[in-house]
């Protein structure tokens, strides 16, 4: 079966080793080696020294909700069987935001700075989809 | 830090103009932007072969525009076609106007993105959350007012009240797009888009332009009608979230604030001396935000602060008298700087505020602008 919602775009370097790191099951960030500075969505300079030396690092996968929404309407024709469908919007432990969804159906109970923890779709042979679930406390 | 206080009251908004609004495929952005100049050159008088400035936002060409217009100014700017752009195109024209780099400015915005079906999401705005289906800048303002609502116990009964003022206001306009009466439950029952938002929290979008003309408060007492001066104007950028395009995880508020120091100040006024806001209404949360950056009510108060018509013609702070973005026209903040004008000029009809001396016009977004207009 064809994979009919958006893909990273192949010629969006910068975001490669997110990618690459999501397929072997590893949420990344970005992290300065100048001034150890982390941020996700990356960057070619570090925002806070501008150095170009910038490694990719593995984090803990865990965050905290900080919002939700639930689309109803589909901007691309893949997501129409998925409608209603939701996106999370989560700040990792390592400190960067992170707009994603949630694994599997919406969690009954949902509140801003509920405990959360990534996980990992594969959606084709190639390609592979971080998304969140609720801690259960 | 040095300030635009020097500049209070020295600059004047002079003509206005605005086309039509609706779906007009048969009409370019350039025969748009004619009309809505040929409207503002009418309205002040002025010979318009002594416009010397000019300001495009959103017409896709600054040259072809001037080779429509026969204009061949000495100071030419383009703003992009954002939302965010009125409040800082009418303050770098202040600036060209007061260093001599233009004595008269027009500032012309045009937009067709009805007629040619724009719709802001998707793979008409790539970002790298396309492969979890986030997208639009509607989704953005959806993740803050559930967290408006997390936070304070905002409801969306209360941001309807933000749509049926405006939809009020915009009964009284001829000129509206939206014609049709609205209530509190209308919004609520509206159909679901990015939820919590509905249908009744998003904007128009409609094709239409409109035009500004502006130059110093000296050189405005030789037009046609009375000058309405920029008292006051302030500004503050926020990029640092900007890959979550149009969102801030606490509304703007610091950045609102800054703005609100600055505009309020060098106009020597405070929220209670305003007698009409225009708040850039994108989506009716942005209302909200805007309301308790600039000070109107305190932080997380907005809900019942807007609650029993606080935003209607008749109430504490008429807000968006022409119906803004929801229920007028959807011409990114620079009708709602014409609204200002007209208000001042005591032109705005069966919405006209009474005793209207100060309007404020506020954009609470990633570019978070403020002017505050005065009669002369």
């Amino acid at each position: 079966m064809t994979y009919t919602k958006p893909l990273p775009p192949v010629d969006d370097l910068l975001m490669q080793p997110f990618w690459e790191n999501a397929r072997a099951h590893r949420l990344s960030i970005q992290r300065c080696e100048a001034c150890g500075d982390g941020h996700f969505p990356p960057s070619p300079v570090c925002p806070h020294c501008l150095s170009e030396e910038q490694t990719w690092e593995p984090v803990s996968g865990r965050g905290t909700l900080l919002s939700w929404v639930t689309f109803h309407r589909a901007y691309w024709g893949g997501f129409i069987p998925d409608l209603p469908y939701q996106c999370c919007l989560v700040r990792l432990a390592e400190g960067p935001l992170i707009v994603a969804n949630f694994a599997g159906d919406k969690p009954e109970y949902l509140a801003e700075g509920l405990p959360v923890r990534a996980v990992f779709q594969d959606m084709t042979e190639h390609f592979t989809l971080p998304k969140f679930v609720v801690e259960q406390s | 830090m040095t300030s635009m206080d020097a500049l209070k009251n020295k600059i004047a908004i002079v003509g206005v103009g605005t086309t039509e609004y609706g779906n007009f495929p048969q009409f370019s952005d350039y025969a748009l932007g004619a009309k809505a100049f040929k409207a503002a050159v009418e309205d002040c008088g002025i010979d318009k072969n002594r416009i010397d400035g000019l300001v495009c936002c959103r017409v896709p060409f600054y040259a072809r525009m001037g080779e429509v217009l026969g204009l061949n100014p000495r100071w030419t700017l383009q703003m992009p076609p954002h939302g965010r752009m009125s409040g800082m195109a009418i303050i770098e024209a202040m600036l060209a106007i007061e260093t001599g780099a233009a004595d008269y400015v027009a500032l012309i915005y045009t937009n067709i993105g009805r007629s040619r079906r724009v719709n802001y999401g998707g793979d008409e705005a790539a970002s790298i959350w396309d492969p979890w289906g986030f997208t639009s800048p509607g989704a953005a303002h959806a993740m803050m007012f559930q967290m408006h609502q997390n936070r304070y116990g905002t409801t969306t009964r209360q941001l309807a009240e933000v749509s049926v003022a405006f939809r009020q206001h915009a009964l009284l306009n001829p000129d509206a797009v939206m014609k049709k009466p609205m209530t509190i439950e209308d919004h609520e029952e509206a159909r679901p888009i990015v939820e919590p938002l509905r249908l009744l929290d998003y904007c128009l979008i409609n094709d239409g332009a409109v035009c500004v003309i502006m130059t110093s408060a000296e050189r405005a007492r030789d037009l046609k009608k009375p000058p309405v001066l920029i008292s006051g104007v302030g500004a503050r950028d926020a990029f640092s979230q900007s890959s979550i395009s149009n969102f801030d995880e606490n509304f703007w508020y610091a950045e609102a604030r800054d703005t609100a120091d600055q505009v309020y100040r060098m106009a020597g006024v405070g929220p209670g001396d305003i007698d009409g806001l225009m708040c850039y209404d994108n989506f009716s949360p942005t209302v909200l935000f805007s309301l308790e950056g600039f000070g109107f009510c305190g932080r997380g108060e907005s809900g019942p602060y807007v609650e029993g018509g606080t935003l209607g013609l008749h109430g504490a702070l008429p807000t968006n008298t022409d119906g803004g973005h929801l229920s007028n026209s959807y011409m990114q903040g620079w009708a709602l700087n014409v609204e200002a004008v007209r208000q001042l000029r005591g032109e705005s009809g069966a919405r006209q505020i009474k005793d209207c001396n100060i309007i404020q016009y506020v954009a609470v977004t990633p570019c978070t602008r403020s002017i505050i207009y005065s009669r002369a």
